[in-house]
């Protein structure tokens, strides 16, 4: 059975993207310091050059030798950034230089170096990285030693430690591996020839690194791993010539994450097994709800987990009661194949009384591989940067003390009262109090007072008094049985104290997320949706909470808390910037912008990253472990989709505005061009030909004059309409309301229209009855006249046309009605829209579309209505409708 | 010797064609560019009538109105923009005697210019006005349409009086409030709305087409004797 891969179609989709194209990454792979890697890369450079391509010389180490110096002097060379750490000149890759140079190849040396305090990222390849998201091809060098997953190979191989390394992935996802090859005799001639440029401090180390043995091995590991890349090469080309793979039957690893210093040698071992194999790896770690985690724990596993995401792998963690069932629970739904766990570090008593959880995996996995690794302790390559390990709760013992003193009291004074003075409720006095003390102050406080308690009973209450010795052996079983039972009961009790506590502590984050999620769901408006969430996060975990966000081009800026210490802080606009752009979080405790004042979060919402939360603590302690940042996270996705929700509202409303506007503009032009340029040429030509000719008969002359006449009316009321529409459309407009007389003003409209109600009947009927209306009478007698033109222009020659006005309760209702073909179903309300024409052929050019928008747009302006219809009868009937007050002035007459 | 007219416009093009329609129709011209050279021209050639843009660069139209209704008492024509209902009536208020709205033919604008220095010769001494079927006897204050006595009230005479004595001229709210009514009187410009149309419902044909007391939208009122 063949399938394609999905992941691999997914790489090669990515691959063969032609949008955003992501820079390439070439690494010149060597496996020592002088094999020549750099001086490599620079000739590859002068023929890339000679090829017409754009190359930059990004960085170069120094190396003092003349031969690399020489072909380096020649490249174009960006500058060097210079910064002070404490009185030390460091020289540093500029990477915003590189950035606003925008080559098309750069040149970084050295994949792996750590980049000095104060610069934006804390590893060069993060810079690389950047470069390469900018769409730069990288051009870069390295040594096998740095890879993270032969880190402790090359250590135990060579003695020495390589502190900086580069994530597989970065050495994974580089497009060509350049390995440049030396053999070990060679290199050490070289050395020995002084031709190999190593800085002084490092001479001595370099001797016991230059070991013909370290070399061979560390050359080795190079063309093993070029090999294996040539490998994954072949693989990936005939993939994509056959688009299928054969399926076989995978591996799945799963490794066993847990606190002890000794899981990162298990992580690495499985990566290299999982690259082996080439297998998908989990590394899983075990919540036991019942168990209290100590900070410090927590802390530990979140920094395996990130050592094995930086390998390559998915990482969990898993809820359950016991973690060998947990784990295979997990490992049979998924199909792993493969388990690996740390050789148990457990003293030997406990795993001989208690099976430790290896045997346990050993025992049930079945069909599952068990793989036990020894792991040797070894230093946690990043350190807890402060915790508070000496604050032992010594208030706890204190507790236990009291408590047993206090029930040593008690028993003696209900032994002295002859109350309920049996040994049996003077044992169950004390473990009361142990079970007290469990409760208070957890459990080895518990576990001194269960051992205090039977001391200080056997002291007191056993023959013989005020000694430690015992008369009748039947207190040792009394002693046993209490122990016993004190430490069952301080177990139980912290137990169930801690689940409590877990308990409540997840109840109220949920709590939090619910209420933030309910809170974010009502508002509207960023500013609104930033300041709630800010609020809510900022009282649960003790932080000032500041929401940058960011619109399409412009510079992330603080939405809210402007005046805050990290709204103000330097460091922080970068903070945010870098964080959006690469939807990583930054700031305190990770590895970009370490020195920022917060931890910024990005908001990353379904289509972009909209912004970044960026959080100080009030304590530095608050931002520790991972469910904080878990915490963190969950709400800034629950606000990046809240105020995605919010654009996306607010774009609709925009591009539907813009849409309008748009098709207005366009409608418009057409409009214009054909309104504006008919009558124009009409002008043009006929007063052209009558300054031209001088032959034309007085008639001709007098028909061409006529033209111009009427053609410049045309181009004025054209002009009128669309001088009109523009100012009621701005709001300009301000109705002029005074108390008319309705005859005057439908009087003053017929004036106007006379010309066009020429052999028309025209019927005018208003009640005679009809007070003073409150109106504009230029606004009314505007829409009248428009009413009557369309009537006029749209109906048959002859055709008769009425008006009609009444009154009826509060609104003024004006009739215009004709006779003529009526509105076309569907049309009634589109016939008010700018533009709309009844039929381009019937318009026969004399309107502009605009006459019946106006007439909407004044009638909105008055409070009032207009609308169409077509009335039994035939024709069409236009209604304005315009509210009117109930205390019309009467003018008495006399 | 012809009436002299003075043209006070910015626009050369328009001054240009004013100007021959004007010498075409048989008056003489004088041309000013600006207010301050009209104000001169009209001291040193008093003009017969004034024919005025309102929008002028320096010295505006209204102040130009105002200046020469100091000791001008000839017509004013206002040429002025539309939907400048504002500026219209305060040129009016100021003593401007008609306006003309741009852009106009120049057959109207001659025909208010004719109106005007007809209305501006005869000295209203007749005591008899006729107009259409109505025949007004200012001595006797009698209104008779088609021989048949009308009754007026008397604000409705006066208001009748006052416009035929502005025959021509377009009379604002104002002017007729206070012409009618009184300057003390605190009546609003729809009283004279409200009288206007009762005047036409006894003396027009037909009070919705009024041939005589006709509506200027938003400005006023104009009484057209000749039919």
């Amino acid at each position: 059975m063949t399938r394609p891969d999905p992941d691999q179609l997914l790489a090669q989709i990515r691959d063969d993207s032609p949008d955003r194209k992501r820079g390439q990454l070439r690494i010149f792979f060597g496996y020592a310091a002088g094999v020549g890697k750099t001086f490599a890369m620079l000739e590859n450079a002068h023929r890339a050059i000679a090829a017409g391509r754009d190359l930059v010389l990004g960085y170069l180490e120094p190396h003092g030798r003349p031969a690399t110096e020489r072909l380096a002097s020649s490249l174009e060379t960006l500058p060097i950034r210079e910064m002070d750490h404490r009185g030390v000149r460091l020289k540093e890759f500029d990477i915003d230089a590189a950035l606003q140079r925008n080559p098309e190849i750069i040149l970084v040396d050295e994949l792996a170096h750590s980049n000095a305090a104060g610069s934006r990222h804390s590893k060069r390849w993060q810079d690389v990285q950047e470069l390469r998201e900018a769409g730069i091809d990288v051009w870069t060098t390295l040594n096998v030693q740095h890879i993270e997953s032969l880190n402790d190979i090359v250590g135990e191989i060579t003695g020495i430690v390589v502190r900086e390394t580069i994530p597989d992935d970065v050495f994974e996802s580089a497009n060509e591996i350049e390995l440049v090859d030396l053999p070990p005799d060679d290199l050490l001639e070289r050395l020995g020839q002084g031709q190999i440029y190593l800085p002084e401090q490092a001479a001595r180390a370099a001797q016991s690194f230059f070991k013909r043995a370290n070399l061979s091995a560390l050359r080795e590991m190079s063309l093993r791993q070029a090999a294996s890349r040539v490998h994954t090469e072949v693989e990936f080309a005939r993939s994509r010539q056959s688009a299928t793979v054969p399926w076989a039957t995978t591996d799945r690893l799963l490794v066993c994450v847990g606190p002890s210093p000794t899981t990162a040698r298990v992580i690495r071992t499985a990566k290299r097994m999982a690259t082996a194999l080439d297998a998908k790896w989990t590394a899983v770690s075990v919540d036991l709800p019942g168990h209290a985690t100590s900070q410090s724990v927590k802390f530990q596993i979140e920094q395996h987990f990130r050592l094995a995401e930086r390998l390559g792998a998915e990482t969990l963690t898993l809820a359950g009661n016991t973690v060998s069932d947990t784990i295979l629970d997990y490992a049979r739904a998924r199909n792993v194949t493969k388990i690996l766990i740390g050789k148990s570090s457990e003293p030997k008593w406990k795993r001989l009384l208690f099976k430790s959880v290896v045997d346990r995996l050993i025992n049930t996995s079945g069909g599952i591989d068990i793989y036990v690794i020894q792991g040797d302790s070894e230093q946690a390559t990043h350190s807890r940067p402060s915790p508070n390990r000496t604050a032992i709760r010594w208030s706890g013992y204190g507790n236990a003390l009291v408590t047993t003193i206090v029930s040593a009291l008690l028993s003696y004074i209900l032994l002295r009262l002859h109350v309920a003075d049996t040994e049996a409720n003077r044992v169950m006095i004390f473990l009361a109090g142990v079970a007290f003390v469990a409760f208070r102050s957890g459990q080895r406080p518990a576990i001194a007072a269960s051992i205090l308690a039977v001391l200080v009973f056997d002291y007191c209450f056993v023959p013989p008094f005020l000694t430690f010795a015992v008369s009748d052996t039947q207190y040792l079983v009394t002693f046993a049985v209490m122990l016993a039972i004190g430490l069952l009961i301080s177990t139980l009790t912290s137990r169930l104290k801690a689940q409590i506590a877990n308990a409540r502590r997840r109840e109220q984050r949920i709590n939090l997320l619910y209420e933030l999620g309910k809170e974010l769901s009502s508002l509207y408006g960023e500013v609104f949706l930033a300041m709630a969430a800010s609020r809510t996060l900022g009282e649960i975990i003790g932080a000032e909470i500041v929401v940058y966000l960011r619109h399409q081009g412009k510079l992330p800026y603080p939405v809210n808390g402007q005046q805050t210490l990290v709204a103000t802080h330097e460091i922080s606009l970068p903070a945010a910037q870098w964080s959006i752009e690469h939807s990583q979080v930054s700031g305190i405790g990770t590895n970009t912008l370490p020195s920022a004042c917060a931890l910024f979060v990005p908001l990353v919402g379904t289509q972009s990253c909209l912004g970044a939360l960026a959080v100080r603590p009030l304590d530095s302690t608050n931002l520790q472990g991972p469910d904080v940042r878990r915490l963190l996270e969950s709400a800034a996705n629950q606000l990046a989709l809240a105020l995605e929700r919010d654009r996306s509202v607010v774009d609709a409303a925009e591009s539907r505005l813009r849409a309008e506007s748009e098709q207005l503009r366009s409608t418009l032009l057409s409009s214009v061009s054909h309104d504006l340029k008919t009558p124009l040429a009409s002008i043009a030509g006929a007063s052209s030909t009558l300054l031209n000719s001088d032959t034309l008969d007085s008639t001709t002359r007098r028909s061409l004059l006529a033209t111009i006449m009427s053609e410049t009316e045309r181009l004025n009321r054209v002009l009128q309409n669309i001088l009109q529409m523009s100012r009621l459309d701005a709001g300009a407009a301000n109705p002029n309301l005074q108390w008319h007389v309705l005859e005057e003003i439908v009087g003053s409209a017929l004036k106007h229209t006379a010309q066009e109600l020429t052999d028309r009947p025209m019927q005018v009927i208003l009640d005679p009855s009809l007070p003073l209306v409150l109106i504009d009478d230029v606004m009314l007698e505007q829409v009248l006249i428009n009413l009557i033109e369309n009537a006029a222009r749209y109906t048959p020659e002859g055709s008769p046309i009425s008006l009609a006005a009444e009154l009826q309760r509060n609104r003024l209702l004006i009739r215009v009605r004709d006779r003529g073909p009526g509105i076309p179903t569907g049309l009634e309300d589109k016939i008010f829209e700018k533009f709309h024409r009844a039929g381009v052929s019937a318009d026969d050019g004399k309107g502009n579309g605009l006459g019946l928008a106006i007439c909407r747009a004044i009638t909105k302006l008055l409070g009032g209505s207009i609308s169409v219809s077509n009335p039994p009868g035939g024709g069409a009937e236009f209604t304005i409708e315009l509210p009117q007050p109930n205390d019309a002035p009467q003018v008495r007459i006399g | 010797m012809n009436p002299l007219i003075l043209i006070i416009e910015d626009e050369a093009p328009i001054r240009k064609y004013l100007s021959a329609s004007f010498v075409d129709a048989g008056y003489r011209v004088n041309e000013a560019a600006s207010g301050e050279e009209g104000l001169r021209l009209a001291v040193d050639y008093p003009p017969d009538l004034v024919v005025l843009d309102l929008g002028l660069p320096g010295i505006d139209g209204q102040e130009v109105i105002q200046q020469l209704r100091q000791w001008l008492r000839v017509p004013i024509i206002v040429l002025s923009a539309r939907d400048q209902e504002a500026q219209k009536i305060l040129a009016l208020d100021h003593g401007a005697d008609d306006y003309v709205t741009k852009p106009f033919g120049t057959g109207e604008l001659l025909a208010r210019i004719r109106a005007a220095l007809r209305h501006a010769a005869s000295s209203p001494t007749g005591n008899v006005v006729t107009f259409g079927t109505v025949r007004v006897d200012l001595a006797a204050r009698t209104v008779h349409r088609n021989h048949e006595i009308v009754h007026l009230t008397p604000l409705e005479y006066k208001l009748l009086v006052t416009m035929i004595r502005h025959t021509g001229k377009v009379l604002t709210h104002r002017f007729l409030l206070r012409e009618v009514w009184g300057p003390n009187d605190v009546a609003e410009p729809h009283y004279v709305r409200v009288f206007m149309a009762n005047l036409r419902r006894k003396l027009e044909e037909d009070s919705a087409r009024p041939q005589f007391f006709l509506t200027e939208p938003g400005v006023g009122y104009r009484f057209h004797s000749a039919v």
